[in-house]
C-alpha cells in the first residue's frame, strides 16, 4: 500500500508530462464542412469523405502532383505500357510501411498483394471482400473500371500487371483517384480470420502521411503524423478535423483562432475575409463548369441557329456579378482553363441581342417561342444559386422574344428527369474527377452518355470521333490536338451555354504555411506547417 | 394509482404504431430517390439503379416495405443508414448523449432562471420588475433560434472571446468517449483543464436552447402564481400571520407548480426540436443535426428510426409527467 502511495506522485507527474507534451506538439485544426460517410474512399463519391480518408490517410499507385491535375508516381515508381495500350506493368516502391494500431501490427512492407487486394475487391464479384460492408463501389463502376480491366496479375512481389479490354488513355489518371487507394491485404486476412472483415472499412491500415486515431461522428476526427511515412513525416504532429457544417460558424471559429483553415466560405463573407489581417484568403479557379444544356432532340433546339441565338442573347457578365458575386469567371469552353488541352483560341458568343434576333428570324422564330429553364433546387460548387441564374436568363431571353418558364424539382427527381430528357433547357454543371479532359468531354457530351449524363442529348459524329481517338491514344500531344479541335466543334454546334467556372476560396490563418490549393478540390495537409 | 398508470400505458401502444405509420408515410411522400441523390450529377445507370433498389428493398410495394420496417422495429432492428451503412441504433446511441447533455443543461438554465423570475414577477405584480420579466420572456419566446445563436456567438465568442465558438471541447484535449457525456468523461479523465473547457463549451448552446423554455416557464409560473395568490386560503394564511415567504413558497408555490410541471414536461419536445437548430449552429454532435442531414439525403432508415426514438422519448416523458401530476394532485388520479 505504502509502495502504491509512493508511486502515485510519479504517476501524476508522468501523466502531466504526457499531457503537457501533447499540448506542445503542433496541432493543425481544419474546420471541415461535414462528417465523412465512412473511411473507405472506394465506397463514396463526396469530397468531404475523401478529405477525411484518401487525401490524408491513403496513397495510390499514382498521385496528383499537388497544385496540378498531372499525375506523378506514388506507390508505383514507374510503369511500362505495351504499344497497343492494353497492358500496363507497374514497378512498385519498396520500403513503404503501413500504419499500425492496437488491433493490427503489420509484419511486412507494402507489396503487390496489397495492390491486387485493393483492386480485386472492387473488380472481382467473387472476391471474399467484394460484398463486405454493403459492397457498392460507385466510383469504380462509374468510371467504367469494371468493364475496362480484364485481368490483374502479380508478376513478382514488386511488379503488378493490369490487362485492359480496350485502350483507355485516362487509365493512369483513374489510378490516382480516391477509389484506387491502397489497403493492406495483411490486415484484411487478419480481420477475415477474426470474423470481422467490415472493420477494414472502419479502421483501415493505410500508408499515407496521417494515421486516424479517433473519430467522433459529427464532432471531430483526430489524426497523428505517421512517423514512418515513406515520403517523409509531415511537419505538423497532429491533425484535427473539427466538423462544423455552418459556413458562418466556421468563419467565426477561424476568426477566434479555433481553427487554422476552413473550406467553402459564404460568398458574402469574402470581402471581410480579404480585409482581415489574420486571414490569408487563397483562391483558384475550380476544376468545374456550370452550364445550361439545350435538349437538342426537341424542337426548336434541334436547330443550331436557335442554340447559337440563345447563346448570344445571354449576358454572362451579368450572371457572374449577380449570381457568383464575383466568385466566378465566364466560361467559353466546356473544360476549365486550368486543364491541359484547354483551347484558348475558341471565340465565345458575346452578348449581342440584335444578332440573336436575326438568327432566330432565320430559323423561323421571328416572334420568339415559349420554353422552359430547369433550375436546380440545390447549391453546387459550379452554381451557387440556380434559381437566380435562371431568372437572369429568363429576363435576357425575353428581350429576344423567347418566353421561358422556370421549373424546379427535388434534387434526385431533377437529376433523374433531366437524364431522361424531359426538359427543354436545363441548368447543371460538373466538377472534375481526375483532371483528364475525357472526364468532362466524353462523360458530358459523348454519344454514349445520351440518356445519362449528356443532358443536351447531343450526339455529334464529328465531335464524338475526335473524343474516341483521344481516348485510345496515350500520346498527350496527339490527345491535346484532338481535344482542341473538339472544343471548336462544340462551340460551333452550341449544345450548351457555357456559363461559368467558379472560383474556389480557401481562407487560412496567417500562421499556416505551405498550404497548396488542389485544383481537383481536395484538401491535403502533409506539407502544411505552422509558424507559431 | 396502479390503474391510472395502466390506463395511461394502454394509450402508448396505438400512439407508437401511429408514429411508425406517420413517419414512414411522410418520408416516402416527399419526392426524391435516395439512390439518385447519392449519385449526384454523376448518376447511375438504369441496371445499377435497379440492382441497388433491389438490394435496399425499394423495389417492393410500399406496404411490404412498411411491414418489413415495423417487423424490424419490433425485433429492435431499425435498419442501417443508407449513407454510412452503420446500424441506425448505433449511430443514435453514439450521438444521443450529446443531445441529452445539452438538453439537460438548457432545461436547468430554463428552470433556474424561469421559475424564480415568474414567482417574483407574480409577487411584485405591476412593478417595473414584472414588466421587464414579461417583456424579456416575450422577446425570448419569439426569438428565432438561429439568429439568437449567431448573435450571442458573435458577441461573446468572436468579439469578447469569453466562450468558445462551437464544438464540445477544445481540440487539445483528447478525451476517451467512455460515457458519451462530455462533462462526465472530462471529470473522469486526468487531462487538466478539460472539464472547464467542456463547461465553457456548454454555456452558449444551453442559453440559446433554454431561452424559449425559460420564457414559457416564467410566463406560466407568473400566471399560475397570480391565480393561486388570489385564492381565499392564501388570504387566510396571511391573516394568520404566517411569514410572507412561507406563504409564497409553502402555500402558494406548491399549488401553482401543478400546471408549471406539465409545461416543463412539454418543454422536452421543444428542447428536442430546438436542438436541431442549436446543434447545427454550434456544430454540436447530437441527433438533431443528424436527423436534418438525413432528411436531405433521403436516408429513410435514419429518418424513420430517429424520429421514432425521439417520439418514444417524448411519449415516455409525457407519461411520467402525467403520473407525477397524479402524485401531486390526488383529484386528477381519482377523476379518471
Amino acid at each position: 500500500m505504502i509502495k502504491g502511495l509512493a508511486a502515485l506522485p510519479m504517476a501524476i507527474m508522468a501523466a502531466t508530462a504526457i499531457s503537457t507534451s501533447a499540448h506542445a506538439a503542433s496541432t493543425f485544426v481544419y474546420c471541415s464542412e461535414g462528417s465523412p460517410e465512412g473511411f473507405n474512399p472506394a465506397f463514396y463519391t463526396s469530397g468531404t469523405t475523401f478529405d477525411a480518408s484518401s487525401k490524408n490517410m491513403f496513397n495510390r499507385l499514382f498521385e496528383f502532383k499537388l497544385g496540378t491535375t498531372q499525375t506523378e508516381p506514388g506507390l508505383a515508381e514507374s510503369y511500362e505500357v505495351t504499344p497497343d495500350g492494353l497492358e500496363y506493368t507497374f514497378n512498385l516502391r519498396k520500403g513503404v510501411k503501413f500504419h499500425s494500431s492496437k488491433d493490427f501490427t503489420p509484419t511486412r512492407d507494402f507489396n503487390a498483394d496489397d495492390v491486387i487486394f485493393s483492386f480485386a475487391r472492387q473488380w472481382d464479384e467473387g472476391h471474399p471482400f467484394h460484398k463486405v460492408s454493403g459492397g457498392s463501389y460507385e466510383y469504380f463502376t462509374g468510371m467504367g473500371m469494371d468493364s475496362l480491366i480484364k485481368d490483374i496479375v502479380k508478376v513478382d512481389d514488386y511488379t503488378v500487371k493490369f490487362v485492359l479490354n480496350h485502350p483507355e488513355a485516362p487509365f493512369i489518371a483513374n489510378l490516382a483517384m480516391d477509389f484506387a487507394s491502397i489497403f493492406s491485404a495483411e490486415q484484411a486476412d487478419m480481420l477475415m480470420k477474426k470474423g470481422m472483415p467490415e472493420q477494414i472499412d472502419i479502421n483501415p491500415a493505410a500508408t499515407g502521411p496521417f494515421q486516424k486515431v479517433q473519430y467522433q461522428k459529427d464532432s471531430l476526427i483526430r489524426y497523428t503524423a505517421f512517423e514512418d511515412y515513406w515520403n517523409g513525416k509531415p511537419e505538423i504532429d497532429r491533425l484535427v478535423f473539427s466538423i462544423t457544417p455552418d459556413a458562418s460558424v466556421r468563419y467565426a471559429k477561424l476568426k477566434a483562432g479555433e481553427c487554422h483553415m476552413m473550406p467553402y466560405p459564404n460568398p458574402a463573407d469574402l470581402e471581410q475575409m480579404q480585409a482581415d489581417d489574420d486571414i490569408n484568403l487563397m483562391s483558384q479557379e475550380g476544376l468545374n463548369v456550370g452550364y445550361l444544356a439545350f435538349n437538342t432532340q426537341k424542337p426548336p433546339f434541334d436547330d443550331v441557329r436557335v442554340r447559337q441565338a440563345l447563346n448570344l442573347a445571354t449576358n454572362k457578365d451579368a450572371i457572374i456579378n449577380s449570381v457568383f458575386q464575383g466568385a466566378g469567371k465566364t466560361a467559353k469552353n466546356p473544360i476549365p482553363p486550368t486543364m491541359w488541352s484547354y483551347n484558348n483560341k475558341v471565340v465565345d458568343y458575346n452578348y449581342d441581342p440584335v444578332k440573336a434576333k436575326q438568327l432566330l428570324k432565320e430559323a423561323g422564330y421571328e416572334n420568339g417561342f415559349s420554353t422552359n429553364i430547369w433550375a436546380m433546387p440545390v447549391q453546387r460548387p459550379y452554381n451557387p444559386n440556380a434559381r437566380r441564374m435562371a431568372e437572369v436568363m429568363q429576363e435576357d431571353w425575353s428581350k429576344v422574344g423567347v418566353k421561358a418558364e422556370i421549373v424546379s424539382y427535388e434534387w434526385g427527381e431533377y437529376l433523374n428527369r433531366s437524364k431522361k430528357g424531359e426538359h427543354e433547357t436545363v441548368l447543371l454543371g460538373w466538377t472534375g474527377d481526375n483532371g483528364d479532359p475525357d472526364n468532362f468531354l466524353y462523360v458530358l457530351l459523348g454519344c454514349d452518355a445520351v440518356g445519362g449524363s449528356n443532358r443536351a442529348q447531343w450526339c455529334d459524329t464529328e465531335f464524338n470521333d475526335l473524343l474516341v481517338k483521344a481516348k485510345q491514344d496515350s500520346n498527350v500531344a496527339n490527345r491535346t490536338k484532338y481535344y482542341k479541335e473538339a472544343q471548336m466543334v462544340f462551340k460551333r454546334e452550341a449544345p450548351w451555354i457555357t456559363v461559368a467556372h467558379s472560383v474556389v476560396y480557401e481562407p487560412v490563418r496567417k500562421e499556416v504555411k505551405n498550404f497548396v490549393i488542389d485544383p481537383l478540390g481536395g484538401h491535403y495537409f502533409s506539407g502544411v506547417s505552422l509558424t507559431k | 394509482m396502479f390503474q391510472f398508470i395502466l390506463r395511461r400505458l394502454s394509450l402508448v401502444i396505438p400512439t407508437f404504431f401511429g408514429i411508425t405509420l406517420l413517419t414512414f408515410t411522410l418520408i416516402h411522400m416527399i419526392p426524391g430517390d435516395p439512390i439518385e441523390v447519392m449519385a449526384g450529377e454523376r448518376g447511375v445507370s438504369a441496371e445499377r439503379h435497379a440492382m441497388l433498389s433491389a438490394e435496399l428493398g425499394f423495389d417492393q410495394p410500399l406496404y411490404i416495405q412498411y411491414f418489413r420496417y415495423v417487423g424490424g422495429v419490433l425485433q429492435g432492428d431499425l435498419g442501417n443508414s443508407l449513407v454510412t451503412r452503420t446500424p441506425v441504433l448505433d449511430e443514435f446511441l453514439a450521438l444521443f448523449p450529446a443531445t441529452v447533455e445539452l438538453s439537460i443543461c438548457a432545461a436547468l438554465f430554463a428552470i433556474f432562471i424561469g421559475l424564480p423570475a415568474g414567482i417574483i414577477a407574480a409577487v411584485k405584480r405591476g412593478t417595473i420588475f414584472d414588466h421587464s420579466v414579461m417583456t424579456v420572456s416575450l422577446t425570448g419566446y419569439s426569438m428565432p433560434i438561429f439568429w439568437w445563436a449567431l448573435l450571442l456567438m458573435l458577441i461573446f465568442s468572436v468579439n469578447l472571446g469569453w466562450t468558445p465558438v462551437s464544438g464540445r471541447i477544445d481540440v487539445v484535449y483528447w478525451i476517451d468517449n467512455t460515457t458519451g457525456f462530455m462533462l462526465i468523461d472530462t471529470w473522469l479523465s486526468d487531462e487538466e483543464g478539460a472539464f472547464t473547457s467542456a463547461v465553457s463549451h456548454l454555456i452558449l448552446p444551453s442559453i440559446v436552447l433554454g431561452t424559449i423554455p425559460m420564457a414559457v416557464i416564467a410566463r406560466m409560473t407568473r400566471s399560475s402564481m397570480l391565480e393561486v395568490l388570489s385564492e381565499d386560503y392564501i388570504r387566510t394564511a396571511r391573516s394568520k400571520g404566517i411569514a410572507p415567504w412561507r406563504v409564497i413558497v409553502i402555500h402558494a408555490l406548491r399549488n401553482a407548480l401543478i400546471p408549471v410541471i406539465t409545461v416543463i414536461g412539454l418543454q422536452v419536445g421543444i428542447l428536442l426540436s430546438g436542438a436541431i437548430l442549436t446543434e447545427t449552429v454550434f456544430a454540436w454532435p447530437g441527433i438533431g443535426k443528424w436527423l436534418i442531414e438525413s432528411i436531405g439525403r433521403r436516408d429513410y432508415p435514419v429518418v424513420q428510426g430517429g424520429i421514432l426514438i425521439v417520439a418514444t422519448i417524448i411519449i415516455v416523458v409525457n407519461l411520467l409527467v402525467d403520473i407525477m401530476y397524479g402524485v401531486i394532485n390526488p383529484r386528477i388520479r381519482h377523476s379518471h
